[in-house]
C-alpha cells in the first residue's frame, strides 16, 4: 500500500510540476478559431494528434474575446541546422503548425508546419507552398527535440524504473512483496514464465528476459497512457515503433548460432540450385519483413485505435443536426465507451505480441537445432504469422 | 507509404534509441536482475522444501514398511517358535509313552519270569516235600503193615488226610 501511495504521490509531483511552472495561456493565429464542426475539420484535427507535438497541451478554448488560448507548457526544441545545434522553447511557435509564424534563431529561420520544423533559404521571409501544400523554399531539420512523445518515454521510463526498482528492493527484506509490488510481481512472472521460456527456450532465456520485460513494460504503460485524456500517442510515432523493432533485429541478429545463419545463407537439405533464391528470401525475411511486420503492427493498431476513438468522439459534432445534441452525444459516448474497452485490451495485446513476437525470433536464432527437417515447418509457419 | 515515410522523424527516432538503451540498461541492471535473482531464489527455496518434504514422507513410509516388516516376521518367529514347541512337546509325550512302554513291558517280562521262576521253585520244593512225606507215609504204612492190617490202613487214612491239609 505505501509503495502504492508513494508511487501515486510521485506521479501526482510529476503532473503538478509540469502544471504549477508551465501553465500559460497564449493566444494563436489559428484560423479555426477552436471550432471543429465539419468531417475535414475532424479529419485534420485526428491527423493533427496522430502527429507528434512540440507543446504539451492539456485543452485549448476559446475566451471571451475570441482568442484562442492554450493550457499547457512549452517544451524545449532542440535542432540540428545547416549552422549546427539551436535551441528554443517550443512556446515561441505560438502553437502555429502551418508554418505561418517564423522563428529567427542564430540568423537563421524556421517555420513549424504539421509538427516538422523547416529551415526555409536564406533571404526567404515566409513559406511558401506548392499546389499539394509543401513547403518549397525551406527544408527538414533534424529535430532532437523534447517533444511531447519524448517527455511519454521519459515519463513512463521513470515510472518504470521507479515502480521495478522499489520491487527489487522489497525482495532483500522479504520473500513475498507487499502493495503494489503484488501487482507487479505476477506481470513479471507472466512475462518471464509464458513469453520468455516457452519461445527461447529454456537455455538461452535468461540473458533476454531483461530486454523481453522492459519492452514488455515501456508498450503496454505507453498504449495505456494513450488512453488517458493526456494525449500520447508514442506507440503510435512510426519512429518509437521502428527503434522498437530495430532493437529485436539487432538482439536476434548478434545473438544467432551457427545453425541460423547456415538456415538463411546455405539451407541444408534442398537441392544446391534452389540454395541461392532461399537465401535471398530468407534474408528479406530476416532483416526486412521480421522487422517491418513487428513495427507496423504496433504502429498501425495504435494509430488506427486513437483514430477510431477520435471519430467517435466527433459524432457527438458531425451529427448533431441530424440527430441532434442529446442523441449525437448519447451514441457517441456509448460507442467510445466499448471502444474503449477494447482499445484497453488492445493496448496489453498490442505489448505482449510485439514481445512474444520478439522472442519468438530471438528463439529461433539461438535454437539448436537436433533435425534437419524441423527447421521448414518453423520457417513456414512463422513467415505466416508475420503476415498475419 | 509516404505519408508514413513522411511522418517519420528521425531526430525521435536518435532520442528514443539513446533513452530506450539507457531505459534497458538502467532497467536491466537496478530491476530485472535483482527481481529474477530473487524470484529464482523463492522458487528454488520451494522446490528444495517441496523435495525435503517429500523426501522426508518417503523415508517415514520406508521406516514404517521397515516396522510391519519386523512386527511381521517377530510374529513369524513367534508362531514357529510356538509350533515347534508344541511338536517338542508331543514328541517328548510319545517318547515318554514309548519309554514307559518299554520299561513295563520288561518290568511285566521280569515279574513273569520271577514269577515263573518262585513257582518252579515252590514246585520243586512241593515236590521234595511230597517225595518226603510220601516216604514218611510209606514207612509209617509199611511199618503199620507190618503189625496191623487195620490199623496201618486207619494210619494211612489219617496220613492222607494230614497230607491232604498240608
Amino acid at each position: 500500500m505505501r509503495v502504492f501511495q508513494q508511487s501515486f504521490k510521485f506521479l501526482a509531483l510529476t503532473v503538478l510540476v509540469f502544471l504549477s511552472t508551465t501553465v500559460y495561456a497564449q493566444s494563436s493565429h489559428h484560423e479555426d478559431g477552436g471550432q471543429i464542426d465539419t468531417r475535414e475539420e475532424v479529419d485534420a484535427y485526428i491527423a493533427h494528434h496522430l502527429q507528434d507535438s512540440h507543446d504539451f497541451t492539456f485543452f485549448s478554448y476559446t475566451n471571451d474575446e475570441g482568442e484562442r488560448k492554450h493550457a499547457g507548457f512549452p517544451l524545449p526544441m532542440i535542432l540540428w541546422s545547416s549552422e549546427g545545434l539551436v535551441t528554443f522553447m517550443s512556446s515561441e511557435f505560438h502553437h502555429n503548425d502551418d508554418g505561418h509564424v517564423i522563428v529567427e534563431k542564430n540568423g537563421l529561420k524556421f517555420a513549424k508546419i504539421h509538427s516538422k520544423i523547416y529551415e526555409l533559404e536564406a533571404g526567404a521571409t515566409a513559406v511558401n507552398f506548392d499546389a499539394e501544400h509543401h513547403a518549397t523554399n525551406g527544408a527538414r531539420v533534424l529535430d532532437f527535440s523534447i517533444t511531447k512523445s519524448v517527455v511519454g518515454i521519459l515519463v513512463i521510463g521513470l515510472l518504470m524504473f521507479f515502480w521495478f526498482v522499489r520491487l527489487a528492493k522489497q525482495y532483500k527484506t522479504k520473500t513475498i512483496p507487499t502493495g503494489f509490488g503484488r501487482v507487479l510481481e505476477p506481470l513479471v512472472l507472466y512475462v518471464r514464465d509464458e513469453i520468455a521460456r516457452p519461445n527461447i527456450g529454456e537455455k538461452h532465456y535468461r540473458k533476454f528476459t531483461g530486454y523481453l520485460l522492459t519492452v514488455f513494460f515501456f508498450i503496454w504503460l505507453l498504449n495505456m497512457v494513450g488512453l488517458t485524456p493526456l494525449g500520447f500517442n508514442v506507440t503510435g510515432q512510426i519512429a518509437v515503433t521502428a527503434c522498437l523493432a530495430i532493437f529485436t533485429l539487432i538482439i536476434y541478429a548478434v545473438s544467432g548460432n551457427k545453425d541460423f545463419w547456415m538456415h538463411i545463407l546455405w539451407m541444408p537439405g534442398v537441392p544446391i540450385l534452389i540454395r541461392p533464391i532461399l537465401a535471398v528470401i530468407e534474408l528479406v525475411g530476416t532483416f526486412i519483413i521480421k522487422p517491418f511486420s513487428l513495427l507496423v503492427r504496433l504502429f498501425a493498431n495504435i494509430t488506427a485505435g486513437h483514430t477510431v476513438i477520435m471519430a467517435l468522439i466527433a459524432i457527438m459534432f458531425v451529427m448533431k443536426d441530424t440527430l441532434g445534441v442529446a442523441g449525437a452525444t448519447g451514441l457517441s459516448f456509448i460507442l467510445s465507451v466499448l471502444i474503449m474497452f477494447i482499445e484497453v485490451l488492445v493496448a496489453f495485446l498490442q505489448a505482449y505480441i510485439f514481445t512474444m513476437l520478439s522472442a519468438l525470433f530471438i528463439g529461433m536464432a539461438v535454437a539448436e537445432h537436433d533435425h534437419e527437417h524441423d527447421h521448414k515447418i518453423v520457417d513456414t509457419e512463422d513467415v505466416r504469422s508475420d503476415f498475419v | 507509404m509516404e505519408t508514413l515515410l513522411n511522418d517519420f522523424s528521425p531526430g525521435l527516432f536518435a532520442v528514443q534509441t539513446v533513452l530506450l538503451l539507457l531505459l534497458i540498461f538502467l532497467m536491466v541492471k537496478f530491476a530485472w536482475k535483482p527481481i529474477i535473482s530473487s524470484l529464482t531464489e523463492r522458487e528454488e527455496g520451494i522446490q528444495g522444501a517441496l523435495d525435503a518434504a517429500e523426501k522426508a514422507r518417503r523415508e517415514m513410509a520406508n521406516l514404517q514398511a521397515d516396522n510391519q516388516k519386523l512386527l511381521q516376521e517377530a510374529r513369524l518367529e513367534r508362531e514357529t517358535m510356538i509350533k515347534e514347541a508344541r511338536e517338542l512337546k508331543t514328541k517328548m509325550i510319545a517318547e515318554a509313552e514309548a519309554e514307559a512302554q518299554v520299561q513295563a513291558n520288561k518290568m511285566i517280562i521280569q515279574a513273569q519270569a520271577a514269577i515263573e521262576s518262585e513257582k518252579k521253585a515252590a514246585m520243586a520244593e512241593l515236590k521234595s516235600q511230597v517225595a518226603g512225606l510220601s516216604l514218611e507215609i510209606a514207612e509209617k504204612v509199611v511199618r503199620n503193615e507190618l503189625s496191623n492190617k487195620d490199623k496201618q490202613l486207619e494210619l494211612v487214612e489219617s496220613m492222607l488226610g494230614e497230607a491232604t491239609l498240608n
